[in-house]
């Protein structure tokens, strides 16, 4: 099901890059984006039974890099320009509507994000899903999707109803970081029952969340700076 | 383009800058040669409570929000020309006393997150790091005021 689903999203772009210019740094990062979700939920971090720090590494590259790369390939802005012109009017009015219009805010996605990743380890779900792999993949592609949600609502590459200001969107990605440093702690701190190699995988969620996260910081104020209003400011004399 | 000259918001801008990395910067410092080179610190030393554990995520993850957020806004400035050394400096080292004072004071003495040492007299330690704290700011102050009145 997911190698349908991974090889459907890959061939729909591609073709919908051959009906419009498109850069192919968009391309790549996209193709990359899938590669490294078929590689976790196929892989080897997908079978580690009970070892957090196995699960963690998995995680960080399903929940956060994977989304980065996926958010990088701008897929809504590819749609827009290559459906046909009734379909793009359709989804731009999808874009528009309120449920979207929420979920897109970047305080609820990264709520939902962290939230769920509170829920996961402050549970007993956690130790369920290291000896249950079909769960463990049931919370891999949760986790992929939320950390889509959040990062895609963070950066807003692609066309986002009411974009917030930078200075917001950065403090919605701090608020973020710190739920997922915090959370990390905890874990060190006080594992949840049924897991080893605990400490080592609070520690990699920790440092490898940090890694993350300042990327994105980065890439969101590099955004900033290049964007058309923040150069219009600096060069228009009072 | 004509050169922009004094583009307003630029000089409130530079200070935020300074005052953003600076925190960043001793943030990261601590974190660096502290945490990971000395072995000083302790990840989590299990004395701190919860409220301890939460602090120190939400300064780690502050500290590393403003160091990114202050160098985008330090390149802006220069883009702007409108970047003042004195003030700049002023505002970084105000900006890197006020996380040590904040380090010193609340996480290690009200909130026992971590202590600068294990196994030691902590005193000395400790004056060290309040009075280093009371130091940078007294500096990044007297900076900042003489920057303001250099300026045009």
């Amino acid at each position: 099901m997911t190698a349908v689903g991974l090889t459907a999203a890959a061939i729909s772009y591609l073709y919908a890059t051959s009906r419009t210019t498109w850069p192919v740094t968009r391309t790549g990062s996209w193709l990359a984006g899938l590669a490294l979700v078929a590689f976790v939920l196929a892989g080897p971090p997908a079978h580690g039974h009970g070892d957090l720090r196995a699960h963690m590494a998995g995680h960080l590259l399903i929940g956060m890099v994977a989304p980065v790369l996926l958010v990088l390939g701008a897929p809504v802005t590819l749609a827009l320009r290559a459906l046909p012109r009734r379909h793009a009017r359709r989804l731009a009015r999808l874009l528009r509507t309120p449920p979207v219009r929420v979920l897109t805010d970047p305080f609820v996605a990264t709520a939902l994000d962290v939230g769920g990743l509170w829920v996961l380890y402050r549970t007993g779900l956690v130790g369920s899903m290291l000896h249950d792999p079909g769960l463990h993949q049931l919370v891999s592609v949760h986790v992929l999707l939320t950390g889509w949600l959040a990062t895609a609502a963070v950066l807003a590459v692609d066309p986002t109803p009411h974009r917030r200001r930078v200075a917001a969107r950065a403090a919605a990605l701090a608020a973020g970081m710190a739920a997922h440093d915090v959370l990390a702690k905890l874990l060190y701190a006080d594992p949840p029952a049924g897991v080893h190699e605990a400490a080592a995988g609070a520690r990699l969620m920790y440092d490898g969340g940090t890694v993350v996260h300042v990327v994105v910081a980065a890439l969101l104020w590099r955004q900033w700076y290049v964007s058309r209003d923040a150069v219009r400011a600096a060069t228009v004399p009072a | 383009m004509t050169a922009p000259q004094a583009v307003p918001g630029s000089s409130r801008r530079l200070v935020v800058s300074g005052l953003l990395l600076g925190a960043g910067a001793m943030g990261a410092v601590d974190e660096i040669v502290f945490h990971q080179l000395l072995h000083w610190h302790h990840f989590y030393d299990r004395a701190s409570g919860t409220a301890g554990l939460v602090s120190d995520g939400l300064l780690h993850a502050a500290t590393w929000s403003a160091t990114v957020a202050g160098l985008a806004l330090l390149a802006d400035v220069r883009r702007r020309r409108s970047f003042a050394p004195v003030r700049w400096w002023g505002a970084v080292l105000l900006g890197a006393g006020g996380f040590q004072l904040w380090d010193g004071v609340v996480d290690h003495k009200v909130l026992r997150v971590h202590q600068v040492r294990y196994g030691v007299d902590l005193t000395g330690y400790d004056l060290a790091w309040v009075s280093g704290g009371v130091l940078l700011l007294v500096a990044g102050a007297l900076l900042l005021a003489r920057g303001r009145s250099a300026a045009p």
